[in-house]
């Protein structure tokens, strides 16, 4: 119900921007565009949010690709830097060893 | 598909779910998912088996279809079992049983019911069938109500009498407050609804942080927004924050779509109370449509029962809703209540909690088994926990069968 899905905007079928094509997974479908005014406003060829036939607001390109570098550096990035973390520790314990060993075993 | 796949980067996800369960501590958390739309995505990508155990998710009232009361859905078939009458709704809504059969069984029994994707549909149906009246039900959240605005004032504006609508939209706000006023649930924060917030935008939840002191993040509706949001709730409160955040900056504006706000203000006001399923009676949390489209209302053109009819006793969609029970802590359920034979509204929606989990949830119920069995936290980067080797994408959960 509350589903919505991104879809691109093909043209406007009206001079006053009520109606408009979209492209949905293979099929074009006429939807209801008369929402997409202010900083909704969109260009055919950019992506709108289609809820019930209508086009509730304009996907943000640039916004989308924000979002997705924050993820990127909080994701991966995260995980490299556990890994380094970790890889530092067993090279530290490494050379703890080693150094216990030259020392021809202090610890019982 | 594009502004989707991207969202469900299944090495995002993992490291994600990793940085929150370091960050989350040893403290328990809990955070409503108000959304249905959000429930449905948790479940069919199995998000809680990316979670340490201890960051639960709490299931919200915000599934339009669950929280209409069963008095609302008879009067509805009451309606549709009236002569010359096509009586048009959403295919959520069929299968929901009333006090005596659902629409669908009306349908079976010879009203023409049929089931359509847009209210725009109907708006076609009833110049189509000039002869026939055209009831439309209409139920929905802030994200829903532009759409059937918009129908009406098309059909006022062609002059088109054949076309009425049984309003049952209702506003998400009033539930939220219900939620957050009463004493069973301790949350720490909520993901906000994404779509009710294209529309209503980021503003109406100040409420939540200003009166009860609790973050919201406004969410999207794939994978990794909910985990980006679940992570941004508790950065709040390991911060000492508490503000209303925006993740699903792609499509929601801080004040919403201005033109759809205005519709809403055209067609609809705020009825004195509206009845849920389960928060009972909540004063000004539903739409009605204004005087100047009373003859296209059905509750005023229509006899309409108007009766409130109790939930059946084995149901407990009402503690569900309320997210104090989850779903299978109820006692009917995937017993004698099944998507196939539902008792309640919340195994009927695939928004609702209850099919949701039932569809998808057979991990998460695994892994609720060991929290409270106590046998360690699941989770913690396990993926859809299914054991095969790790996909660059999460992938739905299949819907079991039978």
């Amino acid at each position: 119900m509350c589903l919505a899905i991104p879809a691109r905007l093909v043209a406007y079928v009206d001079d006053d921007h009520q109606y408009g094509k979209v492209e949905l997974g293979g099929v074009t479908r006429r939807i209801n565009t008369s929402l997409l005014v202010g900083e909704d406003t969109t260009e055919p060829g950019e992506y709108v949010l289609v809820h019930v036939g209508f086009a509730l607001s304009r996907v943000s390109e640039q916004e989308a690709a924000e979002t997705l570098r924050i993820l990127e550096e909080m994701g991966p990035a995260y995980t490299d830097e556990l890994r380094q973390i970790r890889e530092s520790e067993a090279m530290e314990a490494e050379l703890v060893a080693a150094s216990a060993g030259s020392n021809g075993g202090a610890s019982a | 598909m594009k502004f989707a796949d991207e969202f469900r980067d299944a090495d995002i996800a993992r490291a994600l779910g990793k940085r929150i369960a370091d960050e989350a501590g040893g403290k328990h958390w809990k955070v409503m998912e108000v959304c249905g739309g959000h429930t449905h995505t948790i479940f069919k990508y199995g998000i809680e088996d990316l979670l340490p155990s201890n960051v639960e998710l709490v299931h919200g009232p915000g599934c339009p279809v669950c929280v209409i009361p069963m008095g609302r859905l008879d009067d509805g078939i009451a309606l549709a079992k009236q002569p010359d009458i096509i009586f048009t709704c959403f295919g959520d809504l069929m299968r929901v049983p009333g006090s005596d059969g659902s629409l669908l069984d009306a349908k079976a029994a010879g009203a023409d019911v049929r089931m359509v994707y847009s209210p725009l549909d109907s708006l076609k149906i009833a110049r189509d069938n000039p002869d026939k009246k055209v009831i439309f039900y209409a139920i929905g959240f802030e994200t829903t109500a532009p759409s059937t605005a918009l129908t009406l004032m098309r059909a006022k504006a062609e002059n088109l009498r054949n076309l009425f609508v049984f309003c049952n939209h209702v506003t998400i706000i009033p539930p939220m407050k219900a939620i957050l006023d009463s004493p069973d649930l301790q949350l720490d924060g909520f993901l906000g609804p994404g779509h009710v917030s294209t529309v209503v935008g980021i503003r109406p939840y100040e409420f939540v942080t200003n009166t009860y002191k609790k973050p919201v993040v406004v969410v999207g509706f794939e994978p990794l927004d909910i985990l980006q949001g679940v992570h941004m709730v508790i950065q709040q409160v390991l911060q000492g924050r508490c503000e209303v955040e925006n993740q699903y900056t792609r499509v929601v504006h801080d004040d919403g779509n201005p033109k759809a706000l205005e519709v809403l203000g055209r067609v609809f006001q705020l009825r004195t109370q509206f009845e849920w399923r389960g928060l009972g009676f909540i004063s000004q949390s539903a739409l009605e449509l204004r005087d100047e489209f009373a003859e296209w209302d059905a509750e005023k053109v229509f006899t309409v029962p108007g009766l409130r009819v109790a939930d059946p006793k084995a149901c407990q969609c009402g503690e569900v809703l309320k997210g104090v029970l989850k779903p299978w802590e109820c006692k009917v359920f995937g017993t004698a209540c099944t998507p196939e034979t539902p008792i309640g509204t919340c195994m009927v929606s695939s928004e609702g909690a209850c099919a949701a989990y039932y569809n998808f949830g057979r991990y998460s119920r695994a892994r609720e088994r060991e929290r409270v069995m106590g046998a360690g936290s699941a989770g913690n980067g396990s993926g859809n926990g299914n054991g095969a080797a790790p996909e660059k994408e999460l992938k739905p959960i299949e819907v079991r069968a039978g």
